[in-house]
């Protein structure tokens, strides 16, 4: 007797500490506090719940919970078996709403996905030496009076690189951006990057070759005029041929075609390799300014050791540029952190504008949901009251009436789930560019959601039929 | 006493009283019907044995209706003592009720209440859900007790494949499956034609031979004739409390 009065304060103690931590832990997630104590709060949630639902079934004891629970499982069968109509248009409410959560869902995992992969085209684990600061300055004239950044900073870079093999720095690479026409014969695309770099770039990007070859050492030693052209450039200018050994007009120079990139894809207009022309610098400096062309030196870290890199590639800057101790860096050291931290505030703008709509749509499902078993109860009254006068104690019909209404909407949430991958699937192979990502999580997510959703709106119908006086109960009529 | 030329259908064993069971005393109930407050019962003191078997009568608004779920403690008394094996009820929680209708006591209602879309067998199996008692160890029970009742070949049926008083049947073993202290039924024929009813009527005279307590509720007084005892109630009071002749 008083283990089983223990119980019943441990799980309700439990559930009070559980619904606390995790208020915390979404609180804490949502305003980006501190990762160690989110997970903290998220841990403890987690486990509390599991303990009141251990401690809630001791108290409830087990030899009884089990075969109630069987049996309740198999009353909501045989319910939704018989009234199928009535089940499916209830659950309808819930398809709906978590068929609103998913896609909300694959959309921010999209969004995630369609930048990282924009990103990663640049190759992840590059520092950026250059004259501005990607992040948005207010100051801007005190950026504009620095120096250029020269690309012969390679050499220097390079060296530094060679004397400490060991060291966090790895390869050096220049690179210059202009955008002009590129023509060929009848054919023309306009506004197209051209970017000017060395033989090495290959090695920073993660970027096949559709066909062909990069540009060789010697040919950008040469400054001979070979391109790389992007998958979409070669595309619209070679529609039905391989552009390999072909030649295109870029200003008024004609330059020899020797390879193609894979196609990348793009995302909502970010940089792709796929609408690119890449050239030897030497062949770039002939056409273009090479002073406007945001020179820049890109060098591939050790991510492991990227603060220790960033130091290191500042110290090297600061001696190429002959900074004496007490003058201010004149570059700027970018990395592609900065274009992740302006993103982040985007998704979160949208999870919780998606939050909001999601909700209401739940919402409605849940009120059906209430409505349907208030129904139920009010339909099964004098079968109630006969389980009553049977010994069903209070729990039991709570128990019962809780997971009929619980089944549909896990039904709900499986079908709302079905539709949701479905659709995502259609979307992705009619637009492929569509930023749509199904995950395993987003599985685990809309079931958690259609049971709590269950849970909250069969409660109230279900306590009313728990505390039917079974008098009253089998009277009914 | 009896002579040997009797007919099997006149043969009545009395079996002598066992221990108590019932103990009620000085019971009283009040409803409250908007302004008004009924007495359902006016101070009710009664006792029940193992092996007897008891017929309730007295027209409606008698409180033979609230006498009926005090003892199958649906309901607990305004005033006054009820002990059930000489534990009180009167101060009993609701769930602690439940525990005591589950294991003391098997319902027989007028319109039988059985599940309508479950079978026989797990119409009957269902009080030893609510007991806790193990998948096998149900089924074997349930089966006896509708073996006990002559539904041994109906119990994959569904009450709409059964008749009236295969239905009664079915609620009788529900009640009888997890070994009760008493049966207590409510107008048990009521529902049924008059012969179905005689042999509804036979089968409890063969659980009573078995050893069972049973309590009728009735308000005809053949029903009432076939029991050892007869307690009569009018305006909330026991008229009269006698053995059967």
């Amino acid at each position: 007797m008083r283990g089983r009065f223990i119980f019943s304060v441990l799980w309700p103690a439990c559930l009070i500490v559980a619904a606390l931590t995790g208020a915390a832990w979404l609180v804490g997630w949502l305003v980006k506090a501190d990762p160690w104590l989110v997970s903290l709060c998220g841990g403890t949630a987690l486990a509390s719940f599991a303990a009141a639902l251990l401690f809630g079934i001791c108290d409830y004891g087990w030899g009884v919970f089990w075969p109630e629970l069987t049996e309740s499982l198999a009353i909501s069968a045989a319910q939704v078996a018989a009234n199928k109509l009535r089940s499916a248009l209830t659950a309808l409410g819930v398809i709906i709403g978590i068929v609103a959560v998913t896609l909300m869902g694959t959309a921010i995992l999209g969004i995630d996905a369609g930048v990282e992969r924009s990103l990663s085209g640049f190759g992840d684990d590059v520092l950026y030496v250059s004259k501005w600061p990607w992040r948005n300055v207010q100051d801007w004239w005190n950026f504009r009076n620095r120096r250029d950044i020269r690309i012969d900073y390679v050499e220097p870079v390079t060296a530094a690189i060679a004397e400490r093999p060991e060291g966090p720095l790895k390869l050096a690479v220049p690179s210059v951006y202009w955008s002009a026409n590129v023509i060929r014969g009848e054919y023309r695309v306009s506004n197209v990057s051209i970017l000017g770099t060395s033989s090495e770039l290959p090695y920073l990007v993660k970027s096949d070759m559709k066909e062909g070859r990069f540009f060789t050492e010697v040919e950008a030693r040469g400054g001979r005029n070979v391109v790389v052209i992007g998958y979409d450039i070669a595309d619209a200018l070679f529609p039905n041929e391989s552009p390999l050994d072909k030649t295109i007009r870029i200003r008024s120079q004609q330059y020899t075609v020797v390879g193609v990139a894979a196609r990348q894809g793009s995302f909502l207009g970010m940089f792709s390799w796929d609408s690119v022309v890449i050239m030897p610098v030497d062949a770039f400096t002939r056409s273009f300014p090479i002073r406007w062309a945001d020179p820049t030196i890109r060098v591939q870290v050790d991510m492991a050791r990227l603060d220790e890199a960033k130091e290191e590639l500042r110290s090297i800057m600061r001696r190429v540029r002959g900074l004496g101790p007490e003058q201010k860096d004149d570059f700027e050291i970018n990395s592609q952190q900065v274009i992740r931290d302006q993103i982040d505030p985007i998704k979160a703008n949208i999870a919780i504008g998606g939050f909001f709509i999601t909700g209401l749509a739940l919402f409605v499902g849940a009120i059906g949901i209430m409505n349907i078993t208030s129904v139920s109860v009010k339909e099964r009254t004098k079968e109630i009251g006969t389980r009553k006068a049977l010994g069903a104690r209070r729990r039991t019909i709570l128990l019962q009436f809780l997971i009929e209404a619980v089944s549909i909407c896990v039904l709900g949430g499986v079908g709302g789930l079905a539709l949701a991958w479905g659709l995502s699937a259609a979307v992705g192979a009619l637009l492929p560019s569509f930023p749509l990502v199904f995950s395993a999580a987003l599985v685990v997510l809309g079931l958690a959601i259609s049971v709590v959703t269950g849970v909250l709106s069969g409660f109230m119908p279900a306590l009313q039929a728990s505390k039917l006086d079974p008098v009253v109960a089998l009277r009914y009529e | 006493m009896i002579p040997p030329t009797a007919t099997p259908a006149a043969t009545r064993i009395t079996r002598p009283p066992g221990a108590l069971v019932i103990e009620i005393e000085g019971v009283t109930k009040l409803y409250k019907m908007g302004a008004e407050t009924i007495h359902a019962l006016r101070g009710v003191s009664l006792k029940i044995h193992r092996n007897e078997y008891l017929a309730i009568m007295g027209p409606s608004g008698s409180g033979k209706s609230t006498l009926m779920n005090m003892l199958g403690c649906l309901d607990t008394p305004t005033a006054g003592r009820y002990e059930f094996n000489r534990k009180n009820v009167a101060t009993m929680g609701d769930d602690e009720l439940a525990d005591i209708r589950n294991r003391e006591i098997g319902f027989v209602f007028q319109t039988f209440n059985l599940l309508p879309r479950s079978d026989a067998l797990h119409n009957v199996e269902l009080p030893l859900i609510y007991a806790g008692l193990g998948k096998s160890g149900r089924l074997d029970k349930a089966r006896r007790a509708l073996e006990n009742v002559g539904l041994g070949q109906r119990m994959g049926h569904k009450p709409n494949e059964l008749s009236g008083g295969q239905r009664q049947r079915v609620a009788i073993a529900r009640a009888l499956v997890n070994d009760p202290s008493i049966i207590l039924a409510d107008e048990p024929t009521g529902n049924l034609d008059s012969k179905t009813g005689e042999e509804i009527m036979a089968l409890f005279e063969q659980l009573y031979a078995q050893g069972n307590t049973i309590i009728v509720v009735t308000h005809e007084e053949d029903i009432a004739r076939h029991a050892r005892r007869i307690v009569r109630l009018r305006d909330g009071l026991i008229e009269s409390d006698k053995p059967v002749e």
